[in-house]
């Protein structure tokens, strides 16, 4: 049996690290409620852009916006959408498993993929795994800008309208609730039609200057604000992911501290019986 | 009263303004333009400039934007607000940052992070419940 003092210690550092995760459960709660409430903030815009997109692709047919067509795949573009820090669960690696698992496919048909990374765990990751990773951002942080994603997206729309690739895929995670998030793979290239209502109606705006520029500009801020909310949204995921793994981490450390204890006082008590014995023992020979 | 109609500024990143407004007064990309209940539905980009909402009861209230697009609708009016500053050639410098970047990651794969700490810690946590399994036996 180990000496008391050694289990001592053991559970003071234990203890240590326990209010080390405790903090930062509390930390990512506050920050998960702010994430949240990003995240909602954006909706009404990417929501109120998609209407009038699709009000304006319906109103002037011969203009038609290759974002529309279908070409096509030879070449596809993924942007992954991961975090910056660990220490939040399986989050990552599900997105990871989820794009490659979907990328096998195109793989398999020998159709090659660009990657666009934003966050430093993909980074490492597709740079590992292999990729052609083409265009990277990190370091976005708890608050992130549309300006953040203005690059890596305009990467990636070139290629797509240079016909460098033929489809462009976001992966990330989508928020369910505090504990559940879902790795999604959606296109945002070519766009696929809505069966939203608001493109069914028929009255037409007057346009200005004309519908062309205007559907030029819509659709880039379009897509830009897809790309923007999933950052929002795996933000919301990842500060809910690591409160839900600190505070599993804090539980594990508070059943350590226990079994500790009571290991401690076991030893204690074993000690004592030991001298008593020992005295007695002793007095018996005198 | 005077007529009113109801008016959204919304962006990428929140919501700006929402409310009754009597007129609303925004730099388009071919004029100022003045919006009063009753418009013809329209569309159009915004260039940066100063947007003047005339609240419910003749207050009136002046927004910036950088840049986007207006849409109105019957008794609605929607600004699309850009957040960042939009020009070509700002965004072809953040494509160029997005391409350099891509490869300093290639570069620096070691590189650590901040949370090193943090996982140092959860490796002695570790460490410490191999130790106390052994402990056990």
């Amino acid at each position: 049996m180990a000496g008391g003092k050694e289990i001592r210690t053991k559970i003071s550092s234990i203890k240590s690290t326990q209010s080390l995760t405790g903090a930062m459960e509390m930390v990512a709660a506050s920050k998960m409620r702010k994430a949240q409430e990003r995240m909602i903030l954006g909706k009404p815009y990417a929501h109120r852009i998609r209407s009038v997109i699709g009000h304006i692709a319906n109103a002037t047919p011969e203009y038609r916006h290759t974002y529309f067509d279908t070409r096509d795949v030879k070449r596809v573009g993924y942007i992954i959408v991961s975090s910056d820090r660990g220490l939040c669960g399986g989050l990552n690696i599900n997105v990871f498993k989820a794009a490659v698992s979907s990328m096998k496919e195109f793989n398999d048909s020998g159709v090659e993929i660009d990657f666009c990374v934003i966050g430093k765990k993909a980074a490492r990751f597709f740079n590992n795994y292999g990729g052609n990773v083409v265009a990277a951002v990190d370091s976005i942080g708890d608050a992130p800008k549309v300006a953040d994603v203005i690059g890596s997206v305009r990467v990636m729309l070139e290629k797509f309208d240079n016909n460098e690739i033929d489809q462009l895929m976001i992966v990330s995670n989508t928020f369910i609730n505090t504990m559940t998030q879902q790795p999604t793979i959606e296109q945002l290239l070519p766009l696929l039609p809505s069966e939203d209502e608001d493109m069914q109606h028929h009255w037409d705006y007057l346009y200005e200057p004309d519908a062309k520029e205007l559907l030029d500009g819509l659709l880039l801020r379009y897509i830009e604000s897809q790309v923007f909310q999933a950052v929002v949204e795996n933000n919301a995921c990842e500060q809910a992911a690591r409160m839900v793994a600190m505070k599993s981490a804090t539980d594990n450390a508070g059943d350590i501290i226990e079994d500790l204890e009571l290991i401690y006082n076991k030893a204690r008590q074993a000690a004592i019986t030991q001298e008593l014995s020992e005295i007695a023992g002793g007095a018996a020979a005198v | 009263m005077a007529m009113t109609m109801h008016c959204d500024i919304v962006s990428a990143e929140k919501s700006i303004f929402s409310g009754l407004v009597e007129m609303v007064v925004a730099a388009g990309s071919l004029g100022d333009l003045g919006i009063a209940p009753g418009h013809a539905p329209l569309l159009t980009a915004l260039i940066p400039g100063p947007v003047k909402l005339v609240l419910q009861g003749g207050e009136e209230e002046i927004f910036y934007v950088s840049g986007g697009f207006l849409e109105v609708q019957r008794g609605v009016v929607t600004l699309l607000s850009d957040t960042a500053l939009r020009a070509d050639d700002l965004d072809e410098a953040a494509a160029q940052q997005a391409m350099e970047d891509a490869e300093k990651a290639i570069v620096n794969q070691g590189a650590e992070f901040d949370y090193s700490i943090a996982a140092a810690q959860l490796a002695e946590a570790a460490a410490q419940l191999r130790a106390l399994r052994k402990l056990r036996k």
